[in-house]
């Protein structure tokens, strides 16, 4: 231990403290902006700077380590006049359209001008005029507000292992750039939305599609309908003001009925019926031969990097599509004969925690219902606002039910949302229709938790399947080198693009930490509880879907709308 | 005094740089053979004892920085030679490098006996292609001659950035990256090239270490300044009569330099203020001339003894016509990594501009003042740490050319 | 231009990037796209990192120049000794200003901090080579050797 003394008061941290650390342990907070908990030091903002005594030099707190005997003072007037110096800097270059932009309230610039009483910035506003990029339906960049703290470079090379990101140019020209200075669209971007998360400003975001969903609304002939992904529910409370996980999912549903929309539906329906169609597809594969180790196909971020970055491994993913794209071939032929509804009056809305997803939607092949099968996909940031916007007191609202055909599911759906959710949901469907026998304990606790990678095995009657799961792409891309290699020993994978799987999705509400997808993931498992029924087999209307439509798994209808292919998109310069 | 005594320039003249037998005539590796039957412990203390300070510009004690590298456990350690010299005014290494190669190459290979490295890079400026050429025939010429051992050197050539001449940023260089410095702890010592223990040593610290060796600590230590020992090589520029180089004992004064080794300002003009160590140096007013230009007496006036440029202006130019043109520089040379630096380069040169057009006001030159304040105590480096100097110095001592130009 | 040998002579050199870009700016002066997606492949980092450091140095160019580059420097000594003249004689006798290539592709005009020839100013090179103390009436002689 180090002793340590700050702002007059005695502390005992660990050697190799930061002084940043060692301030909380007195209850100290020094701001910070190019800081991240989960990210390596960069110590570039220079705004947590600290007075060491002895030192002429103010000492970045991110970086500086403890010495025995050290003394720190963190709030003199040359600290403060620093610090607020170098925000002024920063925001005498950065638009001040604080009001209209995308992180107004969430934004760590807005809060260390707020921190800092920053009030008329003696710099002459000087903003760089960077056009803005808005090259994909999934993100938009807008260099003139990045404060080139590089957390997104960060996110997208280490986190991602994608490097669609670098610095271009030096000095105040230097500028977080797409590779080779393009625009997104034409860098290897996945699209998996991890640099917002990692982003402290405006400067990287969603495309929305608020207006969209406003219009569909305001038309009287359109009839919207929406379909919510499993990761949503436990953080669109954090939207709302509540706790993570605590808007009951009877709430969120009259939530979404008040805000406009005509019938609700849930993706947890195509969940529970890609489990169906993967395991199946699982099973011929082992029995026939086919190609394996076979991936999962939900992660429309992974399916993005796979078809950038291993072209040649396409036989290895699934062919099911998503959920989301399985419920929107669906609610168009299906649903829309059962409800009697005109296909062509129906706006098929998608409510996700994935930024991908909305360019996954605009793939020229999902539009095998004969239209386009999901109109649009809202982020639960973008439902948040949807929410706000509407003033709606979440404490006083009544409960209200899923409308039927495909509302129900099963807590084998609800746990796609975590990291093995969809591995699990599989063993619990394949354990019982390979053995014939009914699984007792439904938990598979292997393949939960935040370990990059997870594996195991199980025994089907003397079937010997060996499973792996990873999130990150990072992760990922080291299963993927080991069947490249020809060294993998797996059956099935499971790929979720995001840390911590969907909840943790480049469209879920501002998630800084880990820590924070943790207690999403703790909160999925604890509905999966808490639901009557855990296994995707069991759910009724699924059952009815492939009595009187589907008729089998892999049948000729789920080909023709529930399976896809994938395409090369190796970009020449990789 | 004011003598010039050639020590790191021993050989200027004397030797055919392209031939390393005429250096080897003149008692060249001879140091390197002494340095090699004494202990390493012993030679650091040598080292040590004869007081030498880095000659790049922080003026950290070379010996102590030597043992650091020393004592860190580590399979592999580099020697690395900083020869990025872009101080605007400075060539003192290129003088070095063109006319007494071995010299250098003899220095670094002490060092790499010293602290245990078989490997050495030298980090030649790109704007230096020509040295580069005569560092790699010289140590062509060493390896041929088997007078390094098995001491390696390799020559990497930077690419046009003035902030490389930052130990690591020269470091993340030379491993192939941007030049953009890193946060320090770790220093080089403990984890440097490639994260293994480092020394980075100037061009001009190199050159004296043979001396050093041959003729002891003690006869070092008593040339010049005590605390500052040895010489100092300087180039003068601007308004002077002889705009060449000395070199000269360390505790001559900027007088001494200017009027009698550099003969003065030419022609019937007044001296008007001198910039010394380079583009980051302060000015200085004819009141401060007779400051020995020793590292610490330097500091004591709020100045450095940087690189060894003397800058000098007669009584005609106007200082916040240069200014302006420096904090242009410093603008185009910050590399954008930590925000006090990469915008407040831009925002002094975009403030001085302002003042020189005509357009500037009282609360210019008070921002300017903070600006530079903060600049010089939060900036991730030394260059934007001393970026402001020449702004505070001259708003200190030259007020009057300012004002001159205020609204 | 076989680009891709020339940056293959570097692979086994750690860091070499730099290098291997030196050494395609010889033949080409400029890097182009596809030299930093090779260097990038042979030193074993992202394209976005090798881009960064293509950009990041000032000889290093991501966009075409001329076969000659024109360097003045604009450093505080050769600034009072009428680098401004120097720029101007360029300027004129090559028809382009500071930044530009002359039509015809043999000429680039850049601007340089120090390149540490102050023995002599103002200073100016020409495809690194040094011409010191230079003055306006002199420009025209020393393109000359360049056409």
């Amino acid at each position: 231990m180090v002793n340590v003394t700050i702002n007059g008061m005695n502390v005992s941290v660990p050697k190799g403290s930061t002084i940043l650390q060692a301030a909380q342990r007195v209850g100290i907070h020094i701001p910070t902006l190019c800081y991240h908990p989960d990210q390596s030091i960069k110590a570039n903002c220079r705004v947590c700077v600290c007075e060491v005594e002895g030192n002429r030099l103010l000492q970045a707190a991110c970086s500086a380590p403890v010495f025995e005997g050290m003394v720190v003072r963190t709030n003199t007037p040359k600290v403060l006049e620093a610090r607020k110096t170098i925000v002024e800097l920063i925001l005498a270059n950065h638009p001040q359209d604080c009001l209209n932009c995308i992180r107004n309230g969430v934004c760590e610039l807005q809060t260390l001008a707020e921190e800092l009483i920053i009030r008329d910035n003696p710099f002459e506003l000087m903003i760089r005029g960077y056009e803005k990029d808005t090259s994909t339906p999934s993100l938009f960049r807008d260099p003139d507000k990045c404060v080139l703290c590089r957390r997104c470079i960060e996110a997208c090379s280490v986190v991602q292992s994608v490097n669609a990101l670098g610095i271009e140019g030096r000095g105040n020209n230097a500028m977080v750039v797409p590779t080779l200075g393009k625009d997104l669209i034409d860098s290897p971007c996945v699209m998996c939305g991890q640099c917002i998360h990692a982003c402290p400003v405006g400067a990287i975001g969603e495309i929305e599609n608020i207006e969209q969903f406003l219009a569909a609304v305001a038309d009287p002939e359109t009839i919207v309908v929406t379909q919510i992904a499993p990761a949503v529910r436990v953080a669109i409370a954090e939207e709302i003001g509540m706790a993570t996980g605590e808007l009951p999912m009877d709430v969120f549903v009259n939530g979404l009925r008040q805000i406009g929309f005509d019938y609700v539906l849930h993706t947890n329906f195509t969940a529970d019926l890609t489990i169906l169609e993967e395991g199946n597809e699982l099973l011929k594969r082992v029995k026939e031969g086919g190609t394996l180790p076979m991936f999962t196909s939900c992660s429309p971020g992974w399916i993005n990097f796979c078809e950038t970055f291993y072209p040649d491994l396409l036989d290895h993913l699934s062919t099911c599509k998503s959920p989301q794209q399985m419920f929107g071939a669906l609610v168009k032929t299906y649903w829309a004969e059962k409800m009697n509804i005109n296909p062509a009056k129906i706006f098929s809305v998608s409510i996700m925690p994935c930024v991908a997803k909305k360019f996954e939607a605009d793939r020229p092949e999902m539009r095998d219902s004969g239209y386009k099968d999901v109109d649009i996909v809202l982020t639960t940031r973008e439902i948040g606002r949807l929410f706000r916007q509407s003033g709606i007191d979440f404490s006083k609202l009544p409960p209200s039910n899923f409308d039927s055909w495909m509302g129900a599911y099963t807590g084998a759906a609800v746990i796609f949302g975590a990291s093995g959710g969809v591995m699990e949901a599989a063993l619990r469907t394949v354990y019982e229709v390979v053995t014939g026998n009914t699984l007792e304990d439904v938990n598979f606790t292997a393949t939960r938790g935040f370990d990059g990678i997870k594996e195991a095995t199980v025994d089907l009657n003397g079937l010997e399947v060996k499973v792996a799961i990873a999130h990150s792409l990072s992760n990922a891309r080291k299963l993927m080198d080991q069947v490249r290699a020809g060294e993998s020993p797996y059956h099935f994978i499971e790929v979720m693009a995001c840390p911590g799987g969907c909840i943790g999705g480049g469209g879920q509400p501002i998630t800084k930490r880990n820590q924070k997808r943790v207690e999403r993931i703790e909160a999925i498992y604890l509905e999966d509880e808490g639901l009557p029924i855990r296994k995707s087999h069991e759910n009724p209307e699924v059952k009815v879907l492939y009595d009187e439509f589907l008729h089998e798994p892999l049948g000729h209808k789920s080909h023709e709308l529930l399976h896809t292919h994938y395409h090369d998109k190796k970009k020449k310069y990789l | 005094m004011a003598e010039e005594l050639r020590i790191v320039l021993r050989n200027y003249g004397k030797i055919d740089p392209l031939n390393i037998d005429s250096y080897i005539a003149l008692g060249g590796y001879k140091a390197l053979e002494k340095a090699r039957g004494m202990d390493q412990k012993g030679l650091i203390e040598e080292i040590k004892q004869s007081g030498l300070r880095g000659r790049g510009g922080a003026g950290f004690n070379c010996g102590q920085k030597w043992q650091f590298a020393y004592m860190a456990p580590a399979e592999q350690k580099y020697v690395v030679c900083n020869a990025d010299e872009g101080e605007p005014g400075t060539y003192k290494d290129r003088l070095i490098m063109q006319n007494d190669p071995q010299s250098l190459i003899e220095g670094m290979a002490i060092c790499g006996y010293a602290i245990g490295a078989n490997q050495g890079y030298i980090y030649c400026r790109g704007e230096y292609p020509y040295v580069v050429e005569v560092l790699n025939q010289a140590i062509a010429q060493a390896k041929d001659k088997g007078v390094l051992g098995d001491f390696d050197i390799e020559v990497r050539m930077g690419a046009g950035a003035y902030v490389c001449g930052e130990e690591t940023a020269l470091i993340e260089s030379i491993e192939g990256k941007r030049g953009e410095p890193r946060f320090k702890p770790p220093f080089p010592p403990a984890q440097g090239l490639w994260q293994k223990p480092t020394i980075v040593n100037n061009v001009e610290t190199f050159a004296n270490i043979p001396v050093i060796v041959d003729k002891g600590a003690e006869w070092f230590a008593a040339i010049g300044a005590p605390a500052y020992p040895g010489t100092k090589v300087f180039t003068l520029t601007g308004d002077i009569n002889n705009k060449t180089f000395f070199e000269v004992p360390t505790n001559t004064t900027i007088r001494e330099i200017i009027y009698k080794l550099g003969g003065g300002i030419p022609g019937d003009r007044k001296f008007k203020a001198v910039q010394i160590g380079g583009t980051s140096g302060a000015f200085i007013p004819e009141a401060q001339l007779d400051t020995p230009v020793a590292f610490d007496a330097m500091a004591a006036i709020g100045a450095t003894l940087g690189s060894g440029a003397v800058f000098v202006l007669d009584d005609s130019r106007d200082i916040v016509d240069v200014v302006t043109r420096i904090a242009g520089f410093f603008e185009h040379e910050s590399c954008g990594k930590c925000a006090p630096c990469r915008e407040g380069t831009m925002r002094t040169a975009a403030l001085m501009e302002k003042i020189e057009a005509g357009e500037g006001a009282n609360d210019d030159i008070a921002l300017l003042e903070k600006l530079g304040r903060v600049m010089s105590y939060s900036c991730l480096c030394g260059l934007g740490q001393a970026a402001p100097t020449p702004v505070l110095s001259t708003i200190k001592h030259f007020k009057a050319d300012y004002n001159a130009k205020l609204l | 231009m076989d680009y891709q040998g020339i940056i293959a002579k570097y692979k086994d050199v750690p860091g070499g990037i730099i290098e291997a870009y030196h050494a395609v700016q010889k033949e080409l002066s400029y890097l182009p796209e596809e030299v930093i997606v090779e260097a990038a492949k042979i030193f074993n980092m992202p394209v976005a990192e090798a881009y960064g450091v293509a950009t990041f140095y000032s000889y290093l160019s991501v966009e075409p120049r001329g076969k000659n580059i024109i360097r003045i420097c604009e450093s505080a000594p050769c600034h009072i000794a009428g680098a401004a003249e120097v720029i101007a004689a360029l300027e004129r006798e090559l028809g382009i200003i500071m930044g530009e290539t002359t039509s015809d592709g043999k000429f680039t005009l850049e601007y340089t901090e120090c390149v540490g020839q102050c023995q002599s100013t103002p200073v100016i090179t020409i495809n690194g080579k040094p011409y010191a103390g230079v003055s306006p009436a002199q420009i025209a002689a020393i393109l000359a050797e360049y056409r």
